[in-house]
């Protein structure tokens, strides 16, 4: 497992802004939270990705005092912030209920952390109608938050976090609440507004696509542990483990077992892969993309290109047993009597699967080419399914 | 301390802000409210169920002369004379605090004619005898000729046991009550529960037409004293009742009366349960059954009952819980049908024997307590229900069966404004049954005993500083328990602390007040015989509901409010001042109207507390009544019943209006 | 000898104190609280009165029954609330004798009142206003519906014919019931009583809580025949019931109300002033309103509706007896009739 998430970030600086060192979290005898270490960097857009129960909220409490981790610390903007009550840290905070307080306007809602601060009616008054204006809903003040759409409602409780400046902003599932359209129409919106403001911004969330297009860099969580740190491409491209591959995109997962050096067998087929470090006949996870299976046969690339087999020892033939079009693709289920039991998703291309009309009971050429295929042990799996295994 | 062993490193001390003290605080406070107001009396009166008296008979001495009065010194001690004698037995000598015992027993020749002297003293001078009326004590002898002996008994001392108990189960006639009380209780229980349930049903599952009118009927006898039916249903069916017929020769004085009455008063109670149950259940599952081909009667018994059991044992429950407390209603109509609540009065009341009254509140205590925690554990269960989505049912019109719901809940209706309308009607005659003329000489309360017109504006003053510091004690404490982090034990502790009221009856509060406050070396002593303490228990007594109430408000209210003000770096009060109170007002100003109804209508937390400076409309009603003073009793229950009539009217349009004002945020 | 010196010596301090109380300060207010089973209606009367007399003592009065503040006087013990009780039965203020709670004091001309009205004690510890005579309140009406005879003895209430007909206060909650018990205990001795009392058992239809409620009871036709007292009667009868009051040719029970000082009273000057004045002539004439025995002998002028001979046929009531017993005649009592529908053994 990683225990020291540290790679570099692009888009931030070099000086870690919040710094989570060895925390845990227990809720009597149940583990939330393990050896949790982490950096993130001013300026920084972290999100922590993973199934519900995973622990992300529960960290993401924990960095906003409001649920008090068991031990560890927390450092934010180099002091310790490990055991001071929510009112004396620096972060504003969003939640997927909104909680805009119901009985009072959208102004005073925004306006209501700038009270008792100094500031001098006007100066408010101005605050709160530079943030409407930031969020895109001038005029809307004197409204009750019933009044507005959930969409309105959320960029409001954005905009009362940010109203007094923190340092730090927390995003807790600020989107889960939404429809789809709004959700995407958001997604933009907020990751626009950070970069303007240019506020370190840790988001929780369990829906991928979200945290693939928000954040800068993704922490993948299961079971009370950090999984992989990483930018969204590195997440998605070199999974670091079984869970965050099939949890990120989608994965077909083969057992097969290791040969030595850098291939693998899956059934009869023997695949070539990158270099890896499993004893020969050692049993593993074969996993690769669906959309890394390359088709090949006539019409298989556009007119013009040229089909050529890259590693011949990585193609072999398959029949397809189903076909479902999901709009932009069309997802083909292949078996293959040389891989044994398993089988195989495919996206394929439209123009492709026209091209070589590809349909059900057809048989169909196909290769994996090496560098996409992720070898892991199959104990990963097991490992997975209990957040309560000894340390 | 298990969690230690499952997470390495240094745990993690919260630092406390500034909040955190002041909620702390405030939890501490309301909980030391509820621990003066609550724990210490209860405490207080069982210690007193434990306080025994007995006549220590080791220290008491005698001397007895020959026939010319010459003394020769032979000092006799009681207790080997009654060991010689047997003339007291062990559990003779176990007694109360007011117990005497004649010596004259321990000399089996004793004449008062004769000219035999004798001569007592006690060993020490804890040992108190009488000779007479005079009381002594001490080592000195005295001497008292044959005739005066006769007079001579010995005073108990104090200690602690279980006699109390052993006296008490050996009493028939006390004994019976814990009979006679269940027995009540569950016929009333079985009536009222299963009248509400058609009634309820019948609201909810008809489209006959006036159903807020049968709504409001139904809980009107909320609104009067538990024992204003009992004045009622003696004008009704006693010797020169209106109805005497009726009863054929059987007397309403009794088991009769008080089933009548308490069906009566705590019908509203099951209703609005059952109608809270049954307003739940799924329309789905009529529509599954109607699919199925099922008969009425069997989607009845299959999907009606199954849908609405929490809600009846729950009813079952509270009914029970109310008729076997009720003190009122028995006093008034039981007759000599003797009732746990009643035996408390008339211990404390007519005998003084303050020991006994405890005894007889721990009795008490034990049903009270059963049937609160069973009440509570299917109230949770109901909840459960209540939160799964489900569709609600919409009855369709139905000319036969909208005509008999009608017909029913007229006749209920009928009989509620009638027992009504009985009183106000016996309160305007007057001289019943001689003089039928109507005149307001009864209203004439200064004439009588009771209290007088004094004793009510004392109720409303009551009521309205009940309502007033118990909402805000109430409220904040629910907001702090339910809104505070950590300090998990101090929270459940106080958790405990609000629910415990509902289970105490208010004969057994009361009484533990007296034990408690009464007592000379407690500091909040002054408090006694004041409205202060009147205030306080009334409070308490209506504790629970009123907190849970609150606290139900307060849980539809986001969590994560407390999150985004500390955030926010704004102080909770503010957060309490601006966001808390006014969305939980609905729930606040439902809190203080039941409050100021209850306060108004209580009479057996506050019968052993009121002084003359503080008698109480309710306290009259009972007072007048016993006096034999009915007409007048009824006018003044009547006086009640308008003044709540009052205060609700008031309380919908405050409501209505403050809605309008403060909380057009609710409407889109 | 050195006994009625040392009492002389003890009432002329007590007299000085009084007399330099009154030279001293002697337009200083004081308070009393004065706990009283006096009917509501006679209260007032009562204040007006004795203000007219010392505007300078103001009485703040706790009234209830006579149960009721004989138990709160009783769970006061160890911290009294009143200074003075004015007006209530002598069988309670035994009690409190007893506990030691009464501060003895011999009140100004207290030799004038009937003896039978003082304390044995000396000094007494109370001093007595008026008698309160039980008596038998005859619905004439409602008998006559049920085709009675109007019953002249107690012993006569044992009959057949009045069975379910009766009503008496409980004497467990009410001292009219008491005095009942007590006097006929007194009259048919110890065995002879409650063997009566198991005959009348028989015809009783309730035992009510006050000991005023039965006559009302049968002034209201409740009932045709309530064993009460003779005051109430007269004062129902005064309303317009059809009612006869009979008194018993056995001799009835009574008990007097009655005046004391509780020991302790930081008013204690007050508190004699007050009840100096509670056995005055004047006072007395003032209790003869409602009640036709008074303490002071002479003063006594009929009371309108009350039944004749009702003095002569008072019993040679022992308070003593009363009081002493009082715990074992309830628990014997209770033990046998405290429920209805339980037939006696």
């Amino acid at each position: 497992m990683n225990k020291n998430h540290t790679a570099n970030p692009p888009n931030a600086s070099n000086t870690p802004f919040l710094t989570i060192k060895d925390l845990w979290k227990a809720f009597g005898k149940f583990v939330a939270l393990r050896e949790i270490s982490l950096e993130v960097f001013e300026g920084e857009f972290v999100c922590f990705l993973g199934p519900s129960g995973c622990g992300k909220t529960t960290l993401l409490r924990a960095i906003a005092g409001l649920d008090l981790q068991t031990s560890g610390e927390i450092e934010q903007g180099g002091n310790d912030i490990s055991n001071l009550p929510p009112a004396e840290r620096d972060f504003g905070i969003v939640f997927q209920s909104y909680a805009l307080f119901p009985n009072l306007t959208i102004e005073k809602n925004i306006a209501f952390g700038l009270e008792n601060t100094g500031k001098g009616k006007a100066e408010v008054s101005a605050r709160v109608n530079e943030l409407l204006e930031l969020v895109g809903l001038p005029d809307q003040g004197k409204k009750y938050p019933a009044q507005l759409s959930g969409g309105q409602q959320q960029r409001i409780a954005l905009a009362r976090a940010i109203a007094t400046e923190p340092g730090l902003l927390l995003l807790d599932e600020p989107l889960s609440a939404l429809d789809a359209k709004v959700r995407v129409f958001l997604r933009h919106e907020i990751k626009e507004l950070q970069r303007k403001l240019g506020v370190t911004t840790v988001m929780v969330t369990h829906d991928q696509e979200e945290g693939l297009s928000m954040a800068d860099r993704i922490v993948v969580m299961n079971h009370g542990i950090i999984e992989q740190v990483g930018t969204p491409a590195e997440i998605y491209r070199d999974p670091q483990t079984l869970f965050v591959a099939d949890f990120i995109g989608e994965m077909n997962q083969m057992a097969g077992k290791a040969l030595s050096g850098s291939s693998v067998q899956v059934g009869q087929q023997k695949l070539s892969c990158p270099d890896h470090e499993f004893k020969n006949g050692s049993q593993v996870i074969v996993a690769v993309r669906p959309e890394d299976i390359v088709p090949h046969g006539k019409g298989a690339r556009s007119q013009g290109a040229k089909d050529t087999i890259k590693t011949p020892g990585n193609a072999f033939e398959v029949i397809v047993s189903d076909m479902e079009f999901l709009g932009s693709f069309w997802r083909a289920s292949l078996q293959s009597s040389k891989l044994g039991d398993a089988r195989l998703i495919a996206n394929l291309s439209i123009n492709a699967v026209h091209r070589m009309s590809v349909e059900i009971g057809k048989t169909l050429k196909i290769e994996i080419p090496p560098e996409r295929i992720k070898v892991f042990p199959p104990s990963q799996k097991v490992s997975q399914g209990s957040g309560l295994e000894d340390v | 301390m298990r969690a230690k062993s499952i997470v390495p490193g240094k745990r993690v001390k919260p630092k406390l802000g500034s909040d955190d003290w002041i909620m702390r605080g405030f939890i501490a406070l309301i909980a030391i409210y509820l621990v003066i107001a609550l724990a210490f009396p209860l405490y207080a009166m069982l210690s007193k169920a434990f306080s025994t008296y007995h006549y220590d008979l080791g220290q008491f001495e005698f001397q007895v002369s020959d026939q010319e009065g010459q003394f020769d010194g032979t000092i006799l001690s009681a207790r080997e004379l009654n060991e010689k004698q047997q003339a007291y037995s062990q559990q003779e000598l176990s007694t109360g605090s007011g117990g005497r015992l004649a010596v004259t027993n321990f000399f089996p020749d004793f004449s008062f004619r004769s000219t035999v002297l004798y001569k007592v003293r006690g060993i020490d001078d804890n040992a108190v005898f009488l000779v007479g009326s005079e009381r002594k004590s001490g080592t000195v002898w005295q001497e008292v000729d044959s005739n005066k002996f006769r007079k001579v008994v010995l005073r108990p001392v104090k200690s602690t046991g279980l006699s109390n108990f052993s006296i008490y189960f050996s009493t028939p006639a006390l004994v019976r009550s814990i009979k006679n009380s269940l027995l009540i209780s569950a016929i009333s229980t079985i009536i009222t529960v299963s009248l509400a349930f058609w009634f309820a049903y019948s609201l909810n599952r008809s489209c006959m037409r006036f159903k807020g009118v049968f709504r409001l009927i139904a809980m009107a006898p909320i609104l009067v004293p538990s024992l204003l039916p009992g004045i009622a249903l003696v004008y009704l069916f006693g010797n020169q009742g209106m109805l005497k017929s009726v009863m054929m020769g059987e007397s309403i004085y009794g088991p009769y009366g008080i089933v009548a009455g308490s069906v009566f008063f705590t019908f509203p109670h099951a209703m609005l349960i059952i109608t809270t149950a049954l307003a739940i259940s799924d329309a789905r599952l009529y529509e599954a059954a109607v699919s199925l081909r099922a008969s009425p009667w069997r989607t009845f018994w299959t999907v009606t009952i199954p849908g609405a059991r929490y809600g009846l044992i729950s009813a079952a429950f509270v009914v029970f819980n109310l008729v076997i407390t009720d003190f009122g209603l028995p006093k008034v109509i039981g007759g000599q049908f003797n009732m746990l609540a009643v035996d408390i009065y008339k211990q404390v009341i007519g005998q003084q024997n303050f020991e006994m009254g405890a005894v007889v509140s721990v009795v008490l205590l034990i049903p009270a307590l059963f049937a609160f925690a069973i009440d509570r554990i299917v109230q949770r269960k109901q909840v459960a229900l209540l939160s799964a989505r489900s569709v609600v049912y919409e009855p369709k019109p139905n000319r036969g069966f909208d005509w008999l719901c009608f017909s029913y809940c007229a006749l209920i209706a009928i009989f509620i404004v009638g027992i009504l309308g009985v009183c106000q009607y016996a309160a305007l005659i007057k001289f019943w049954p001689y003089d039928l003329s109507l005149s307001l000489k009864n209203y004439a309360f200064d004439l009588m005993d009771g209290g007088g017109w004094a004793a009510y504006r004392n109720s409303i003053k009551l009521a309205s500083l009940t309502a007033l510091f118990g909402t805000v004690v109430v409220f904040i404490g629910a907001y702090m328990v339910e809104k505070t982090q950590g300090f998990s034990v101090g929270r459940a502790g106080f958790q405990f602390l609000a629910m415990l009221p509902m289970a105490i009856p208010g004969m057994v509060l009361g009484l533990a007040y007296i034990f408690f406050f009464n007592n000379p070396n407690n500091p909040l002593n002054f408090i006694y015989g004041t409205m202060t303490i009147l205030v306080l228990c009334t409070v308490t007594h209506f504790y629970t509901v009123s907190h849970l109430t609150a606290v139900t408000a307060l849980k539809q209210m986001d969590n994560e409010f407390e999150s985004v003000s500390s955030s926010l770096k704004q102080p909770f009060y503010k957060l309490f001042v601006r966001v808390s109170v006014p969305v939980c007002l609905p729930a606040i100003l439902d809190i203080s109207i039941y409050l100021f109804v209850n306060a108004m209508t209580t009479v057996s937390a506050v019968v052993f507390l009121y002084s003359s400076g503080t008698a109480l409309a309710s306290v009259a009603v009972l007072n007048m009544d016993d006096a034999g003073d009915v007409a007048p009793a009824a006018a003044m229950g009547m006086m009640i019943f308008y003044t709540n009539i009052i205060a609700r009217t008031v309380h919908a349009l405050v409501s209505r209006g403050v809605l309008k004002r403060t909380q057009s945020w609710r409407t889109r | 000898m050195t006994k009625t010196l040392s009492m002389k010596f003890a009432a002329a301090l007590a007299i000085s104190t009084a007399i330099t109380g009154w030279v001293v300060t002697p337009t200083q207010a004081a308070d009393l609280t004065v706990y009283t089973a006096v009917e509501a209606e006679d209260l007032a009367r009562y204040a007006e009165e004795f203000n007219k007399d010392h505007p300078d003592i103001n009485i703040n009065w706790v009234r209830d029954s006579t149960g009721i503040v004989t138990a709160k006087l009783l769970a006061e013990k160890d911290n009294p609330q009143a200074d003075v009780v004015w007006g209530l039965a002598a069988t309670s203020l035994l009690l409190m004798k007893s506990e030691g709670m009464l501060e003895p004091y011999a009140p100004n001309g207290v030799d004038k009142l009937d003896p039978k009205f003082v304390d044995k004690s000396s000094p007494p510890t109370w001093t007595g206003m008026d008698a309160w005579v039980a008596s038998v309140c005859y619905n004439t009406v409602e008998a006559g519906k049920a085709g009675l005879t109007p019953p002249t003895s107690w012993q006569d209430l044992t009959k057949p014919e009045y069975a379910g007909h009766l009503i008496m206060p409980n004497p467990n909650s009410s001292g009219t019931g008491f005095l009942d018990v007590s006097s006929w205990l007194q009259m048919f001795g110890e065995d002879g009583g409650w063997t009566y009392m198991d005959a009348l058992h028989a015809n009783i239809a309730r035992y009510t809580h006050s000991g005023s409620k039965p006559c009302k009871l049968a002034a209201a036709g409740e009932i045709p025949i309530g064993i009460s007292f003779a005051f109430r009667g007269a004062k129902s009868k005064a309303a317009g019931a059809p009612l006869e009051i009979i008194v018993p040719s056995e001799g009835v029970g009574w008990d007097m109300e009655a005046t004391a000082i509780i020991a302790g009273t930081g008013e204690l000057d007050a508190a004699k002033t007050l009840v100096d004045w509670t056995i005055t002539k004047k006072a007395n004439a003032m209790y003869n309103t409602g009640y036709a025995v008074v303490a002071y002998p002479g003063v006594a002028k009929p009371v309108e509706h009350f039944p004749e001979g009702l003095l002569d046929a008072m019993i040679d009531n022992d308070f003593e007896f009363a009081a002493n017993n009082r715990a074992a005649i309830l628990k014997e009592w209770q033990s046998r009739y405290d429920s209805k529908s339980e037939p006696k053994s």
